[in-house]
């Protein structure tokens, strides 16, 4: 019993570890994304030399909302590692 | 090397009031208000009409700088209204929590429940500026707009707001800290274990130290301490910003 009881940790451990990898490919859509609006904005820049400081500002603001999907799955992978709600549904 | 990433300790527990902890991240965050409200002192005693010295000069920028960003993104008619100063010192916390780790502390921001109760404070105001703009009745009616059936995704949509706002502050620095203490741990690994390569004595002693370590930490350290922590600030701010002249202007 004690033992089967450990297999089941060993593999949930093993298998968060694993999703907490694997969603943080979650990353390369914000990654994606903001290289686009910062490559748009250096477009935009080259073409209106004078807009620099505004456009510099919604630039920030865009990545930064672009941002919250990483950061959801972040957040999934931080709580899969440190604070597991899985484990301590065995038994 | 070990290397430790947990949350905000707990320096005391009572367990009466519903076991009320003390952690780091409370002691913190009144350490940089005191900070934050000394500063404000400061800056502003002796006013003169024409300021002669350096603080007021100073205290006089930082409020036109802030009534600028207000103006800017709020529009004009906002400059002389409460918002002004909220949003300043919303900035000046935000700012200053999240550069409390330079000298050290755990930034309060890396916890959720910091930046969670400053979300849930500006969904409040928001709320009231909703309600007070269009009355209760056309508040719960724009939740119907643009047809009915929209009514739980909008519910939603408007939850998240805080939600959203909070975890993108919180994801930012605690994902910092936690490259930083990261890199951290694996230089000083990487140094001990080319440096053990060394013959004798000598590689003994140059292995305890963590030579590595010296150099792309601060690098690192000038973008998750400095840049990050601002440009959240700032953005949480903006946002904020955005939310209530949003609430705030009648609709169309």
């Amino acid at each position: 019993m004690e033992e089967t009881k450990l297999i089941a940790k060993a593999i949930v451990c093993g298998l968060s570890a694993l999703g907490a990898g694997c969603g943080m490919s979650g990353g390369i859509g914000p990654g994606i994304g903001e290289g686009y609006a910062v490559g748009k904005a250096l477009e935009a820049m080259a073409r209106q030399p004078e807009m620099r400081g505004t456009l510099t500002t919604t630039m920030f603001m865009g990545c930064a909302v672009a941002e919250t999907t990483g950061l959801y799955s972040l957040i999934i992978a931080l709580i899969l590692i440190f604070a597991n709600p899985l484990i301590g549904q065995i038994g | 090397m070990s290397i430790n990433i947990t949350g905000a300790r707990i320096l005391v527990s009572i367990p009466q009031f519903g076991g009320f902890m003390l952690t780091e991240t409370v002691v913190t965050t009144w350490i940089v208000m005191a900070l934050l409200v000394l500063a404000c002192r400061f800056m502003t005693k002796n006013l003169e009409v024409h300021p002669t010295r350096k603080r007021q000069v100073i205290a006089e920028w930082i409020v036109t700088a802030v009534q600028n960003l207000v103006g800017d993104t709020m529009g004009k008619q906002y400059l002389n209204t409460w918002y002004v100063p909220l949003i300043g010192a919303m900035f000046a916390l935000s700012a200053g929590c999240s550069l409390s780790s330079v000298v050290g502390a755990k930034a309060p921001t890396c916890d959720l429940s910091t930046v969670l109760g400053w979300a849930f404070f500006v969904f409040a105001i928001i709320t009231y500026l909703k309600i007070r703009t269009n009355g209760p009745w056309g508040y719960v009616k724009g939740f119907a707009a643009p047809v009915v059936v929209m009514f739980p995704m909008n519910v939603i949509s408007e939850v998240a707001t805080p939600v959203s706002m909070a975890l993108r502050h919180f994801g930012n620095i605690a994902s910092g800290s936690v490259i930083t203490t990261l890199i951290y741990g694996g230089l000083a690994g990487l140094s001990s274990m080319v440096l053990g390569l060394l013959p004798g004595a000598v590689g003994d002693f140059l292995s305890r130290i963590p030579l590595l370590s010296f150099g792309l930490p601060a690098v690192l350290s000038l973008y998750f301490d400095f840049f990050s922590s601002v440009l959240q600030a700032f953005i949480f701010c903006t946002l904020t910003m955005i939310y209530i002249s949003g609430a705030a202007d009648p609709g169309e």
